[in-house]
């Protein structure tokens, strides 16, 4: 069982109407830990992270989240459209120098563009701000939908080794939903799988090292067959 | 405008009796005389008082009234029936049992201007409360944005276009009324003195004050509410 600073996610039931989507989902994470949500698309990952960043509380069940802030990136951007993009990571962090704003935006591969307004810029680069504002609260819960969908396989892998190495630096809880399996087990330390089935249930936790890629790949293969809806 | 001018010369020059139709230039210098005799002023700026304390208060009520309506589904189906009713009240008869009930009092006027103004701001900006992004509501929940912070930079872009559209229709609205109000109980001001030439056919009075005063809320929407619009509206 983690600490104070730990998470503890502990989720009986959680339905829309009479339709029930999650069922005995219960996981815990420690200050440092990186953990990956797999699902196939449309199974339960976003219910599942917006429940754990406490922005859906109609479930049965709790939630323990670390004291400090929490950052969040969402699927798609939500930037603010009239702040520029400094202005939009200093709406969450007010106090941010100028250095201390590129410094945020370099770790998320995207140096340079503090001065851009949202419009400006690509759906990719506006995903890769969101993330740099994520960062730009010090965490000490992050919290990410599909963080790197948008990025291809390399790139996506060398931006999760930055901000996975950052997050434990400042002793930060990452938990990330994905669909892809090698990203996932190459950044994550833990992968959670939730089942396919209706309600979902928490098919697999398991450390990342505990399986072989071939044997993830055997077991877990099922996982990279659906597209994802972004 | 040039065209319109001409026009209004035409018909002022085949019209029988000039008393009627006063052309363009009777009218001018009918104007030119009572502003120089330091007639027009007061007149005008007591309207003014009345339009620009009536928009201010109908403005605030209405975007208060707006929000909540446009927010709560609770609220709204409250304030929905009222609203229906209020939209459909004619303005006559407003002024009149406004004044009637409260007598013909400065407060009555200004009340019944807003009585007829804010349910029509109250309908535009529960419009852009509803269209209210959850998203970015959800995006200041959960990175804890404090309240005064989410006002300022989530909400209130948000709402701006619909205020600016609130506060341009509002306007024109406001100071229609307010002749009438002024015209049926009050001492002073635009309304009261088209009374007066009403009662003495002069024509050239009505004109001549009436273009002033539209002359002078064209200027307040050229010079104050469309910069605010344009400057709202920036970011696009």
């Amino acid at each position: 069982m983690p600490g104070a600073d730990g998470l503890d996610v502990q989720i009986e039931t959680k339905t829309f109407g009479a339709h029930q989507v999650l069922r005995d989902i219960h996981f815990a994470a420690s200050p440092g830990e990186v953990l990956a949500l797999l699902a196939p698309s449309g199974t339960g990952k976003t219910t599942t992270l917006r429940i754990a960043m406490g922005l859906d509380s109609r479930f049965r069940g709790a939630v323990r989240r670390p004291a400090g802030r929490l950052g969040t990136m969402f699927q798609e951007p939500r930037l603010l459209p009239w702040l520029s993009v400094a202005a939009n990571l200093r709406l969450v962090a007010p106090g941010l120098s100028a250095p201390e704003i590129e410094e945020y935006l370099s770790l998320a591969g995207l140096p340079g563009v503090a001065g851009h307004m949202p419009k400006q810029l690509s759906l990719g680069m506006a995903r890769r701000v969101a993330l740099a504002r994520s960062l730009a609260v010090r965490p000490a819960l992050l919290v990410m939908d599909e963080p790197f969908a948008s990025l291809d396989t390399r790139l996506g892998a060398q931006l999760g080794h930055q901000i996975t190495a950052h997050a434990r630096q400042i002793g930060a809880i990452i938990l990330m939903a994905t669909h892809d399996l090698d990203q996932a087990r190459i950044i994550a330390d833990r992968l959670l799988v939730l089942s396919g089935t209706s309600p979902a249930r928490l098919g697999a936790d398991l450390p990342s090292a505990s399986l072989s890629p071939l044997e993830w790949r055997q077991k877990f293969g099922f996982l990279d067959t659906e597209i994802p809806s972004t | 405008m040039l065209a319109l001018l001409a026009l209004w010369w035409v018909a002022s020059r085949l019209a029988a009796d000039p008393g009627r139709l006063p052309g363009p230039t009777r009218v001018a210098e009918f104007a030119w005389g009572a502003a120089a005799r330091g007639e027009m002023l007061p007149a005008m700026l007591a309207t003014l008082a009345r339009v620009a304390c009536a928009f201010v208060m109908s403005m605030l009520t209405g975007i208060a009234i707006g929000m909540v309506a446009g927010r709560s589904k609770a609220a709204d189906s409250v304030i929905d029936p009222w609203l229906v009713l209020a939209l459909n009240l004619p303005v006559l008869m407003v002024v009149v049992l406004v004044y009637i009930w409260m007598g013909l009092t400065e407060a009555a006027a200004i009340v019944s201007v807003c009585i007829a103004k804010i349910p029509t701001v109250v309908v535009t900006v529960r419009e852009g409360a509803r269209a209210l992004d959850p998203a970015l509501d959800e995006l200041g929940q959960s990175f804890a944005i404090p309240g005064w912070l989410r006002w300022r930079h989530i909400l209130l872009p948000q709402m701006a276009p619909y205020v600016a559209g609130a506060a341009r229709a509002g306007l024109s609205v406001t100071w229609k009324i307010v002749l009438i109000v002024e015209l049926i109980g009050r001492p002073n001001g635009v309304g009261f003195e088209l009374n007066l030439f009403f009662q003495n056919f002069d024509v050239a009075g009505i004109i001549a004050y009436g273009l002033v005063f539209s002359l002078v809320m064209l200027a307040a929407e050229a010079f104050l509410l469309q910069p605010l619009e344009r400057r709202v509206n920036a970011w696009r």
